[in-house]
């Protein structure tokens, strides 16, 4: 049972599998394979823009994955050919936008926002612990009290 | 304490300045990465000239503004974009046109029926030249001055962008 559960689980992932670039000819060298699969990942479809290369059936997704298989058989790193790509379409071409000048809002802004629910909360806090203990009352405003008292129970 | 009751506005006049600005941004607008930078090195065959090839070195020896042009015969936009080109053709711009992926034979019915604007038109079968001036569809034209690109338009020109975004830039050149 659990070696057909297993077997059962396999195949279905290997439909995953299929599904990718079914148009063209993976290289024949499987690391290479799936180094350009993992770049294609990176790599945003400039016509249909939430997908990457590797989902998008565009014409030019299928132009731009042909480039990337054949920069790596021609023997260019990674980086050489993110760098091919942004020197064409500029950086909107990575689906992960890198850490600069442009994008440090796009990345400080979670941290930012956590680090503002934090003041908020401590404030907060801040607030009510001095709500549930006010300062004692000094001698003036202790005798000023029973005065008080004194009159409203003499009414 | 009484500014802090002004922070849940304040918020609210952030964020709907900051939606307005966001949800008017054009999402398929897409900077050129090649903005000032010269024109990438290319060499085509021409359609329908007596020329045999059409290069980046036509494009940087020419002297004053010029625009290139992708289209396509196959690409909607492009016929709607075509009379526009006729009549800036008339009021004197020199426009090359570079077929994308497109067969000569197409792109040549394809002048001949709607007028052809171009000074010289490439033939881009392969769509090759189009990735490197980091074309992503068609029509897309860009504005040239001594081989370096100044500016990039996506979809079809129209009287009004000519006039929204092309002169100011042209003009600014010409100064």
């Amino acid at each position: 049972m659990r070696y057909l559960l297993s077997f059962l689980l396999c195949m279905m992932m290997s439909f995953s599998a299929f599904g990718i670039g079914v148009d063209e000819k993976p290289l024949p060298e499987p690391a290479a394979e799936a180094r350009a699969q993992e770049l294609m990942k990176q790599l945003r479809c400039l016509v249909c823009q939430n997908q990457s290369i590797v989902d998008s059936n565009a014409d030019l997704a299928k132009d731009l994955r042909v480039i990337v298989r054949q920069r790596i058989i021609a023997g260019d790193t990674d980086q050489q050919v993110i760098e091919f790509m942004t020197s064409r379409y500029g950086d909107w071409v990575l689906l992960k936008p890198p850490f600069d000048g442009a994008t440090i809002i796009l990345w400080l802004s979670p941290f930012l926002l956590l680090l503002i629910g934090f003041v908020i909360i401590y404030q907060n806090q801040k607030r009510n612990s001095e709500n549930l203990s006010p300062d004692p009352l000094s001698k003036d405003e202790k005798a000023r009290l029973l005065v008080l008292l004194d009159e409203k129970e003499n009414v | 304490m009484s500014l802090n009751r002004f922070i849940p506005l304040m918020i609210f006049c952030v964020l709907s300045f900051a939606l307005y600005v966001g949800l008017n941004l054009n999402p398929s607008d897409i900077p050129s990465a090649l903005i000032n930078d010269s024109i990438p090195e290319f060499d085509l065959p021409v359609v329908g000239g007596e020329e045999a090839s059409f290069s980046s070195v036509d494009l940087t020896k020419e002297e004053g503004i010029i625009l290139v042009n992708f289209f396509a015969s196959w690409c909607v936009p492009c016929y709607v974009e075509q009379p526009f080109l006729m009549k800036l053709k008339e009021r004197g711009y020199k426009i090359y046109g570079i077929s994308y992926k497109d067969k000569a034979r197409d792109t040549n019915k394809f002048l001949s029926k709607e007028g052809n604007p171009y000074y010289k038109v490439a033939a881009d079968e392969k769509g090759r030249v189009g990735i490197d001036w980091g074309v992503y569809g068609v029509p897309e034209t860009y504005i040239i001055k001594d081989g370096i690109i100044r500016y990039k338009h996506a979809g079809p020109i129209l009287e009004m962008e000519f006039e929204d975004n092309f002169m100011p830039i042209i003009e600014s050149i010409d100064q």
